[in-house]
């Protein structure tokens, strides 16, 4: 697998004097010694955040799900705004690793480890919703097939609610081995500079006692590169599915073709909105800007200001169809969205998704750490809106003018999503500190044909 | 390690700290008729399978046929259950629509090729959580490339010579190691 490396395109790993060692040095000290201040202020602010989400979730559980703010009409609100979302967020750590190995785009080797964490931890704030939306989670099991004494009554095969099932979970566990095959031998680097034997021993079980022999890198490319080629057609298809649990509806605004494309570019752009979101950070923090360059944030950049632009026309064509049906359901829902009680929803998603992101064509904002950060943050608010607008819009005024309907959020509905975040930014800030943010091996490996490169460019510079 | 390749007791290796090195090391030795045990690096180092002669992995062969598995067993417990042990009408539909049955059948795949290939990697790779690694030198994960030679059944002659196609190969440091 030899390349070329442009002798024009910036320098994947910036800083003077980088070797081996040092790349190792750079990554691993984050997880070794004592965390600094700003991480134990941001983890107590998470685990407060996990905390406010057990005291809701508990609430729901004891209660019934009578103390969200569901009615008759909107049915289904919040539970299930969040748990697109976050599976939307879930998309951009296998899009990163996956898509981007098989077009072999060197420059995803400073970002995947930390886009694959944050798709297992986003996957797993996702599987939280459809779980406690049931109302009686004792029972969660009856999703799954298997042989009973009802009958025995089986699941229904026809239904996209249970195709969510499996891929959901197929999606988590496919995640979680890709993303663990590529942690152990960064592991291993770990356990073999460890001091003590309490952090050698954990190491290693962590490692799975890898050793780097020729051998096990050979199968190690091959796993990764049939993994990547099984997630990258995984990864669509797990959204196109969620879409379905929409589109095979007959609800005006849900039933439309084009939903799994417009769902899985949304996923795409949300995703890669929180990956810069977190990587902006933990490069600050981490000291790794030699390995998260502004090149990185730029080409992400370009990913996001492609997936919003494919998220607008997608808004603009679903509006246009509306009008072209002829159909004054289809219309009204539409009409409804834009200019109905939810208007300030549906204009704050337009905003947020479609024309800020613009701003990213000029290049000067493209390399902005200032401005990429609000706009991740933008993205993100623009794409829980656009989900919220999807399921709530379309609901609260149904086909009986009498049973019409303005849902508003209870605070165990509030406290269920932000501790959400809780929850997710718990896990991150501990994987921050005990597992290795970079991939070590693939940042090597980058790293000694870059030197190769760059040692040409001295060459021919002398030349002339 | 190779299947039917013998764990040695003893070892012989030297230490290199680049890639252009390692590799034409690999070469320089095999080149005098003396197979290499074991090469150590910190990634992966391309082109290092056809210069140790490594035969390609099978790896993706199972994952083809778990695969396959995955498949017909989505296949066959869907049929099972929706045609025979319990038909129920949905809406109308018919008791087998294939395309229904799509995106379960497609999950499983994946699931189950991801699945079992991680375990036949973690396998043939001797991998298990707490297995305690036989290496020989514990820099190879860091920056430095190791090629290592099993000296049990040698004489101290042949022992003499490879150490002597180390240091010629470019070797920075020779060392030797044994396991208990």
């Amino acid at each position: 697998m030899s390349h070329v490396d442009s002798l024009i395109r910036e320098p994947l790993i910036l800083g003077k004097d980088k070797t081996y060692r040092k790349i190792t040095d750079d990554i691993v000290r984050n997880t070794e010694g004592n965390p600094p201040r700003e991480w134990w202020i941001a983890f107590a602010i998470a685990v407060l955040g996990l905390l406010l989400y057990v005291v809701a979730v508990s609430w729901t559980i004891f209660k019934g799900i009578g103390v969200w703010g569901l009615q008759k009409t909107v049915n289904w609100a919040w539970d299930i705004t969040n748990f697109v979302w976050w599976v939307g967020i879930g998309h951009a750590g296998t899009l990163i690793s996956a898509v981007l190995l098989l077009f072999r785009q060197k420059w995803r080797t400073g970002i995947n480890r930390a886009a694959e964490a944050m798709t297992i931890f986003a996957v797993i704030c996702a599987g939280q919703f459809p779980l406690i939306h049931m109302g009686r989670i004792w029972q969660g099991f009856f999703i799954f097939p298997y042989a009973n004494t009802r009958g025995p009554l089986w699941v229904n095969f026809n239904s996209p609610l249970l195709w969510d099932v499996f891929a959901i979970s197929t999606y988590f566990t496919v995640s979680l081995l890709f993303w663990y095959s590529g942690l152990m031998p960064d592991f291993a680097t770990i356990r073999d500079r460890a001091k003590t034997k309490k952090r050698k021993f954990i190491y290693n079980v962590l490692s799975f006692g890898w050793r780097g022999t020729a051998k096990q890198w050979s199968r190690f490319e091959s796993l990764s590169l049939i993994l990547a080629g099984l997630s990258t057609p995984l990864v669509l298809s797990v959204h196109t599915i969620v879409s379905f649990d929409f589109a095979t509806s007959v609800i005006p605004g849900w039933h439309t073709t084009i939903f799994p494309p417009y769902f899985v570019a949304g996923a795409i752009f949300s995703g890669f909105a929180m990956v810069q979101t977190l990587m902006l950070i933990a490069r600050k923090v981490q000291k790794l800007e030699d390995y998260i360059t502004i090149a990185h944030i730029e080409s992400m950049n370009k990913v996001i200001v492609l997936t919003g632009s494919i998220v607008g026309i997608a808004y603009i064509t679903e509006l246009f169809i509306a009008w072209y049906s002829g159909y004054l359901y289809e219309q009204y829902a539409f009409y409804n969205r834009a200019f109905g009680d939810y208007y300030w929803a549906y204009w704050s998603m337009m905003t947020c998704n479609v024309l800020s992101p613009q701003l990213f064509w000029f290049k000067k904002f493209r390399r902005s750490i200032f401005v990429s950060f609000f706009m991740s943050i933008f993205v993100n608010i623009g794409m829980w809106f656009e989900r919220f607008v999807i399921i709530v819009t379309s609901l609260h005024k149904d086909f009986l003018v009498s049973s019409w309907n303005y849902f508003s959020p209870t605070w165990v509905d509030i406290a269920i999503f932000i501790g959400s975040l809780g929850l997710f930014f718990t896990l991150f800030l501990l994987f921050a500190r005990t597992f290795p943010v970079i991939a070590i091996a693939e940042v090597k490996s980058i790293f000694s044909s870059i030197s190769e490169a760059a040692q040409e460019k001295e060459r021919n510079k002398n030349k002339h | 390690m190779n299947k039917g390749k013998k764990e040695h007791k003893n070892y012989i290796y030297g230490i290199y700290s680049h890639e252009d090195n390692f590799l034409n090391a690999i070469d320089a030795i095999r080149s005098n008729g003396v197979e290499i045990d074991d090469a150590y690096s910190p990634f992966p180092v391309h082109g290092i399978d056809e210069k140790l002669g490594l035969e390609e992995t099978q790896l993706h062969t199972a994952g083809f046929v778990l695969g396959l598995t995955g498949t017909f067993t989505a296949l066959g417990v869907i049929t099972w259950i929706s045609f025979i042990n319990y038909p129920t009408i949905f809406g109308g539909k018919p008791f087998w629509g294939l395309p229904a049955f799509v995106p379960i059948i497609f999950e499983l795949t994946i699931l189950m090729a991801a699945v079992g290939m991680f375990f036949v990697y973690i396998k043939r790779n001797e991998l298990f959580p707490g297995k305690i690694p036989l290496m020989v030198d514990e820099r190879t994960t860091d920056d430095k490339f190791a090629l290592a030679f099993g000296t049990d059944e040698m004489s101290s002659d042949a022992v003499e010579k490879i150490k002597g196609l180390l240091q010629t190969s470019g070797a920075e440091e020779v060392h030797t190691k044994s396991f208990e």
